[in-house]
């Protein structure tokens, strides 16, 4: 059910995220969703791209610590409350999020969450008894 | 007047005091050869008994200790009395968190304290003074050193240990206390808070101070002498020989007499172990005449100075030793605190992390800033930044626990820290320790 994620280790640095673009842009690798975790001295940057495997090991190959994180992919209604009643669900199920980020989707009427939870099964039980529809990967990356 | 607390020993004749080296030499090694089966092997290993040392002229052919060996013996091995004989220990942090510590029969902290007091007089210490000791109390020599060296002075002891700069500065003022004890950052700290609490020099009656276990360079001594309006001297020990008072600063403040009647010090080359001829610069080795409990031979400090025997306009006649120029070693003083790069990579090893570190030290005010960067491998790769928080507050407290100084630690990049030959370069001190 989960989708791979890359989460890669920067530092605070400026140029630090040009840098790391540019290594998946000359592999040909497009990025699907992006997001930054930053605090005063480094960052942990996440992002979904179509191949997470050969991701990986360019970043590795260009000196990054980096892995493959599963995350899970919910599809959310496009309008306003919809990203809210998710997580209002996953709440009222004492479900805690470590974090999550939203982008929307090429389907109208359509955006994609992001989440990373500690109980990944719990989670899937919980939105599906609820009708969020949880996405695999090709169809997060198709959509 | 030049005072003295021993004037009997302190301006001695100089060949009064080789006859009470020879003497005390070939007794010594006789005990410990009798006594400390650790170093009677070593001594077996290069072929040397009791027998052969006649005078200090055969010292050269002992062995050496170093800070291996005492880990190796660690606790009892060099122990050369009975434990019930001994009344006190104290203790160094060791270099992979093994602790170094000393034992004391009665007699070897009565020499001890006769040392500091010895110190104490010679910065201008009489029994109408008030003796404000700020360094730390406890396992730490330069606490127990300074206090037992003031009572036998007969000053009023103030027993402050270090930390709460205002209380401290509030009984300066209230007790009008005389003599400071303490390190140099600190003396320097203490004389800033002062000023941040709105009052001089001329608000204290501190006359002098006693200021060691680390290194300080003679512009932060002036800047001392001038904050607090006081002389500023000079002391130094370590823990392995007893502590502070092995050798202290007399007005002069043109090196340290070292107590010759207990120890008896040669410079030597770091490399091949010869013996170098006086004013030569090199490591200093001690060997320890009196002490009872804990008696160490040609014990290398790793301290890099010169040694000369000049006549002092102070009367006194025991050979002076520079400040220390630098160590033979790569350990560093932090906060006072003895600090090995050997005891940060042990904590990151056993977390798991890369050999790939790099201490920052640098001087802030008069307050030692201690940085530990550190390469992050993706098996300590986490992402989420609580838990890489969590990583680093682990690492800054195993090294608390190591050390008993909290480094802050940041995690970085991999190959971000400065190579050089393709190793991390370990330690960037960025503070003016030597002049």
């Amino acid at each position: 059910m989960s989708v791979e994620q890359i989460s890669v280790f920067l530092e605070n640095k400026s140029g630090q995220l040009a840098d790391v673009c540019t290594v998946l842009a000359e592999n040909g690798m497009n990025l699907r969703a992006l997001s930054i975790a930053d605090t005063k001295e480094y960052g942990i940057l996440r992002v979904i791209v179509p191949n997470a495997e050969g991701a990986l090991k360019v970043l590795r190959g260009a000196g990054y610590t980096c892995k493959i994180t599963p995350v899970l992919a919910v599809e959310i209604d496009d309008r306003p409350g919809g990203m809210a009643r998710a997580l209002q669900v996953l709440s009222a199920a004492g479900i805690s999020v470590e974090y999550a980020y939203a982008f929307i989707s090429h389907k109208a009427g359509c955006a994609h969450m992001i989440l990373r939870v500690s109980d990944m099964e719990e989670t899937v039980g919980t939105l599906e008894r609820a009708g969020i529809p949880i996405l695999e990967t090709d169809a997060l990356l198709e959509n | 007047m030049e005072r003295y607390y021993q004037p009997e020993i302190e301006c001695a004749p100089v060949e009064k005091i080789k006859e009470w080296q020879n003497e005390k030499l070939v007794r010594q090694v006789r005990h410990v050869y009798d006594n400390v089966a650790y170093y009677r092997n070593l001594m077996q290993e290069k072929g040397v008994t009791p027998d052969d040392i006649r005078s200090t002229d055969d010292l050269y052919k002992l062995p050496f200790l170093t800070k291996a060996d005492l880990r190796d013996a660690y606790p009892y091995g060099l122990l050369a009395k009975p434990l019930a004989d001994c009344v006190r220990i104290q203790s160094t942090s060791g270099t992979t968190g093994k602790r170094v510590v000393a034992f004391y029969t009665q007699k070897d902290v009565d020499l001890w304290e006769d040392c500091c007091a010895r110190a104490i007089v010679a910065a201008g210490g009489t029994r109408e003074d008030v003796c404000q000791v700020c360094y730390g109390y406890g396992l730490f020599t330069g606490g127990p050193g300074l206090h037992g060296g003031s009572h036998k002075v007969g000053c009023l002891t103030l027993p402050m240990s270090s930390g709460n700069t205002e209380r401290q500065i509030q009984f300066m003022l209230d007790l009008q206390s005389t003599i400071l004890c303490c390190t140099p950052s600190y003396a320097a700290y203490i004389g800033e808070t002062l000023r941040d609490m709105g009052y001089t020099k001329d608000d204290i009656h501190l006359k002098a101070g006693i200021f060691g276990a680390e290194p300080w360079t003679q512009e932060m001594r002036r800047d001392i002498e001038n904050m607090l309006g006081i002389k500023a001297y000079d002391i130094y020990g370590l823990t392995e020989t007893s502590g502070p008072g092995v050798s202290f600063e007399c007005s002069e403040q043109t090196g340290m007499h070292i107590n010759e009647d207990h120890f008896l010090a040669e410079i030597i080359d770091p490399n091949t172990g010869e013996v170098l001829p006086e004013g030569s610069k090199g490591e200093l080795v001690f060997t320890s005449l009196d002490k009872e409990a804990f008696p160490l031979l040609r014990y290398r400090t790793r301290d890099i100075c010169v040694l000369r025997r000049e006549k002092c306009s102070c009367g006194r006649t025991h050979i002076k030793m520079s400040k220390p120029m630098g160590r033979s070693d790569d350990m560093m003083i932090i906060r006072g605190v003895n600090v090995f790069p050997s005891q940060i990579e042990t904590v990151l090893m056993k977390q798991g992390y890369s050999s790939n570190y790099q201490i920052v030290v640098d001087r802030v005010g008069s307050t030692d800033t201690f940085d530990v960067f550190v390469e992050i491998m993706e098996a300590q790769f986490a992402d989420t930044v609580r838990e890489l928080t969590l990583q680093e507050e682990k690492l800054a407290g195993d090294m608390k626990l190591m050390l008993g100084i909290n480094p802050k630690v940041h995690l970085v990049q991999p190959k971000s820290i400065a190579r050089s030959e393709g190793k991390a370069v370990r330690v960037v001190d960025k503070r003016k320790l030597h002049d």
